[in-house]
């Protein structure tokens, strides 16, 4: 049942069950256990309530939740309300079995940077029982004033534009900022200051200790025509390849993806908000309007495992029950 | 090359002139519409700018339409021009008034680039 595609009739990687699938998002969040410095995740669907959840959360050194992309302040067809799926995704977040020691927020809370849209979602998100919120900006955070705004309100203390590091029970968290200052023609940037600071901020740690690293724009090309990647992401990584266990933590692309690369596990993460087309299948990578009855009541069941094919995408959907 | 651009230039300051003077309001309305015609429109469209390529001459202006579910920002690669976010259906115009080739992008989509060439 699993990893099978099958009717490939446009022979682009993905049937109409994977796309079906992919249309029944669901726009809550992903709970994160460690255990002995390996990350396990697993969407919040149904079943991360139950059984399925307490299963993963055994043996755990801790849990943490990654909430992406509200958008608040959206209000197209693809979800008129996207403060009332905010509010959903927070609710689950609070009905989890175990609370979470604190939420990864990768960015884009707003729609537009306005600060009646900060306003609402630190409302909602005040709502959620967890320790903190660790936030990183996405580039609908940062369209006015040079993303000052958006480091008043969720990124103080921090460096530069927005990154900062913290350690929590043996692991390291990495936050990176990848939406300003974008070149013409080219993708998610760090920049140099960022990446100095990076070498330098790793350079203390020894190689056992378990690095997670949470940034908007996924930090692995997972489609450079519409932007899914990162120009300097490589050199970032480059310095991370002593560690032996690298979590990189993303959003922006409001769909479940996830690679191996060697010592790196690259995960993305669903919207609260609306989702967005798997890579090549749409004319662009604009929001996803699928039925209102679908939107808000089917449950994540989207599980799309990328695969870098010869020639084309391949998209491999696996249930998440299964996973 | 450079003596037909200073003769229409002359022929626009004289068109001016008139169009200046008492009594040719007919005159002024015809310049006035000749003008909005050398402008241009550009639409954003699934994430890319089009035309992708728009020629006007000297003093013409460009309107940008954002026809997309989520925001754009036109900014030039030389710092020129720069749009505030354009949510759905927003506008934003600039007028070029030096002839060259204007490069530019989305600031926040950067694989979106187009250019303007003014003559």
């Amino acid at each position: 049942m699993a990893d099978v595609i099958r009717d490939n009739i446009n022979k682009d990687g993905i049937d109409r069950r994977g796309f079906l699938q992919c249309m029944a998002w669901a726009g809550t969040g992903v709970l994160y256990t460690m255990h002995g410095g390996i990350l396990k995740s697993l969407p919040l669907a149904q079943g991360a309530m139950g059984g399925d959840h307490m299963k993963n959360m055994k043996g755990a050194d801790f849990s943490f939740i990654q909430i992406s992309d509200s958008h608040i302040g959206f209000s197209k067809e693809a979800n008129p309300d996207v403060t009332a799926t905010l509010q959903v995704a927070v609710d689950r977040i609070n009905s989890t079995a175990a609370q979470p020691d604190f939420l990864l927020h990768t960015g884009d809370i707003s729609q537009l940077s306005k600060p009646s849209e900060f306003d609402t979602a630190e409302q909602v998100l005040k709502g959620a029982k967890a320790g903190k919120i660790f936030y990183v900006p996405g580039e609908h955070d940062v369209l006015t004033d040079d993303g000052q705004q958006y480091l008043d309100r969720f990124g103080k203390g921090t460096k530069g534009k927005g990154w900062y590091s913290f350690d929590h029970k043996g692991s390291h968290f990495i936050g990176l900022v990848n939406v300003v200052d974008l070149k013409a023609g080219g993708l998610g940037s760090l920049g140099s200051s960022q990446l100095e600071w990076l070498a330098d901020d790793v350079k203390q740690l020894k190689s056992s200790t378990p690095i997670i690293v949470f940034a908007h724009i996924p930090l692995w090309a997972i489609y450079p025509e519409w932007g899914w990647g990162t120009d300097d992401s490589e050199q970032a990584l480059g310095y991370l390849k002593r560690f032996g266990s690298v979590s990189v933590l993303n959003g922006h692309i409001h769909q479940i993806m996830q690679k191996v690369e060697g010592n790196i596990t690259f995960h993305t993460a669903l919207s609260t908000a609306f989702p967005q087309p798997a890579p090549g299948t749409a004319s662009s990578p604009g929001p996803m309007k699928v039925p209102a009855d679908q939107l808000r009541n089917v449950l994540g069941i989207s599980h799309v495992n990328f695969v870098q094919g010869n020639h084309s995408l391949a998209i491999v959907d696996s249930p998440l029950a299964q996973s | 090359m450079k003596t037909i651009t200073w003769f229409l230039e002359l022929t626009a300051t004289v068109a001016l002139a008139l169009a200046l003077m008492p009594g040719s309001t007919p005159l002024l309305a015809v310049s006035a519409g000749d003008k909005a015609a050398a402008g241009a429109s550009v639409k954003i469209d699934n994430f890319s700018f089009g035309p992708t390529e728009v020629s006007i001459p000297a003093g013409a202006t460009v309107t940008w339409t954002n026809n997309d579910d989520v925001p754009h920002v036109v900014a030039s690669d030389d710092k020129l021009f720069k749009s505030k976010p354009l949510d759905t259906d927003d506008h934003f115009s600039f007028t070029f008034s030096k002839p060259g080739t204007y490069m530019y992008y989305c600031s926040i989509h950067p694989k979106m680039t187009a250019k303007v060439v003014v003559h």
